[in-house]
């Protein structure tokens, strides 16, 4: 897939350059994009060692099994036969924990543990169960409370308040995670098992 | 409500900090173990931004990147959302660095503080990368058919679009 979409982009790039007569401000892009992305990972990087260590300083201390036990009546809900106290369930507790922290280097480890387990709940089949669609669909919808990365790069540009953003991102995630979710109930009872579709 | 985002940091910082040492943690050296992860995430970050700046940047330089927003225009315009943010939307569910450096040429066009520039970044933080995940999750369990997770998946992302476009109408 991302060997397409650089290739292409490169590729249109040039031809457009050269309809438009720009072909000297696309070099000149070429040259600067890969210092753009050295200066902005540099900028980023601060950010990123700072939640990382934060987090890292939750997890030892239990504070992040604390918080994955305040979920259990929401993941109940999602995943209605999954017992308290199974594997499967822990792990999804934690993952959503670690996604709400914006954890994403503990949250995918545990993200594969749950799908593991939940792969063992469904007799090992090579087709993904409601709940497996569910748990992904969490996944893929972003839960982070505090968008760290954004923020910074904001706080780059010389936004006013950083962090003022931060209702409107609660609000648009809490809308996507509902619509996905919700999508995901709905087509879980129509969507055939057996149905053979290749990603 | 600036208020409260000016306290929520430090206080979040300074509470987990004393929460760990309450809890008899070396809340030092903890923080260093995870700054060093931190460190390389960060690290293996850079060849693949590197990659796909240079794909935004030049793509933005050709006027590639005017056009593709112009001729979309007839599709975002009833929805509400701004047709430069869109290619960001585009690539968001693709490729975490890809948007990560649209993101980064918008808001060195538009600021920070614009109305293009809040959707952007509303997008980018209420939003992941859905291919990779859906991609990561079920192939490491050898599961072949995912059957409705990606529709689900794009369903949810799309909800993201209209609802990050209409909060910050919203908001600000």
């Amino acid at each position: 897939m991302m060997k397409w979409i650089f290739t292409v982009m490169i590729a249109v790039s040039v031809l457009f350059g050269v309809l438009n007569d720009r072909i000297g401000d696309v070099s000149n892009a070429a040259l600067e994009g890969g210092s753009t992305a050295v200066t902005l990972v540099i900028t980023l990087t601060g950010a990123i060692c700072l939640w990382s260590g934060i987090m890292k300083v939750a997890e030892d201390s239990g504070l992040t099994g604390l918080i994955a036990r305040l979920f259990f009546p929401l993941t109940r809900r999602l995943f209605p036969g999954l017992k308290k106290g199974s594997k499967a369930m822990r792990a999804i507790c934690m993952n959503m924990t670690a996604n709400l922290l914006g954890l994403g280097n503990a949250a995918t480890p545990l993200g594969l543990e749950a799908m593991r387990c939940l792969k063992e709940e469904n007799k090992n089949s090579g087709t993904a169960s409601n709940h497996m669609v569910t748990f992904v669909v969490l996944n893929t919808a972003s839960i982070q409370l505090i968008p760290t990365t954004v923020s910074m790069l904001r706080l780059n540009h010389g936004a006013a308040n950083p962090l003022d953003i931060l209702p409107a991102v609660l609000f648009t995630s809490v809308i996507s995670l509902a619509v996905g979710l919700l999508t995901a109930k709905l087509l879980g009872r129509v969507w055939r098992r057996e149905r053979t579709q290749s990603m | 409500m600036m208020k409260f985002t000016a306290y929520l940091v430090p206080v979040l910082i300074a509470g987990i900090l004393i929460y760990g040492l309450v809890k008899k943690v070396n809340v030092f050296d903890s923080f260093i173990q995870g700054a060093k992860e931190g460190l390389h995430t960060a690290v293996n970050l850079l060849p693949a931004l590197v990659a796909l700046m240079v794909a935004v940047t030049m793509f933005k330089a050709s006027g590639a990147l005017d056009i593709l927003t112009y001729s979309l225009d007839p599709l975002t315009g009833s929805l509400g959302i701004p047709e430069e943010a869109l290619p960001l939307a585009l690539l968001r569910p693709i490729s975490g660095s890809g948007s990560l450096a649209m993101l980064e040429t918008i808001l060195a066009q538009y600021g920070p503080d614009s109305l293009i520039g809040r959707i952007a970044c509303v997008l980018q933080g209420s939003t992941e990368t859905t291919f990779y995940t859906i991609a990561v999750y079920y192939g490491a369990i050898g599961i072949k058919n995912t059957r409705h997770t990606v529709f689900a998946a794009l369903a949810g992302d799309f909800a993201g679009l209209v609802a990050a476009s209409l909060a910050v109408r919203l908001f600000f």
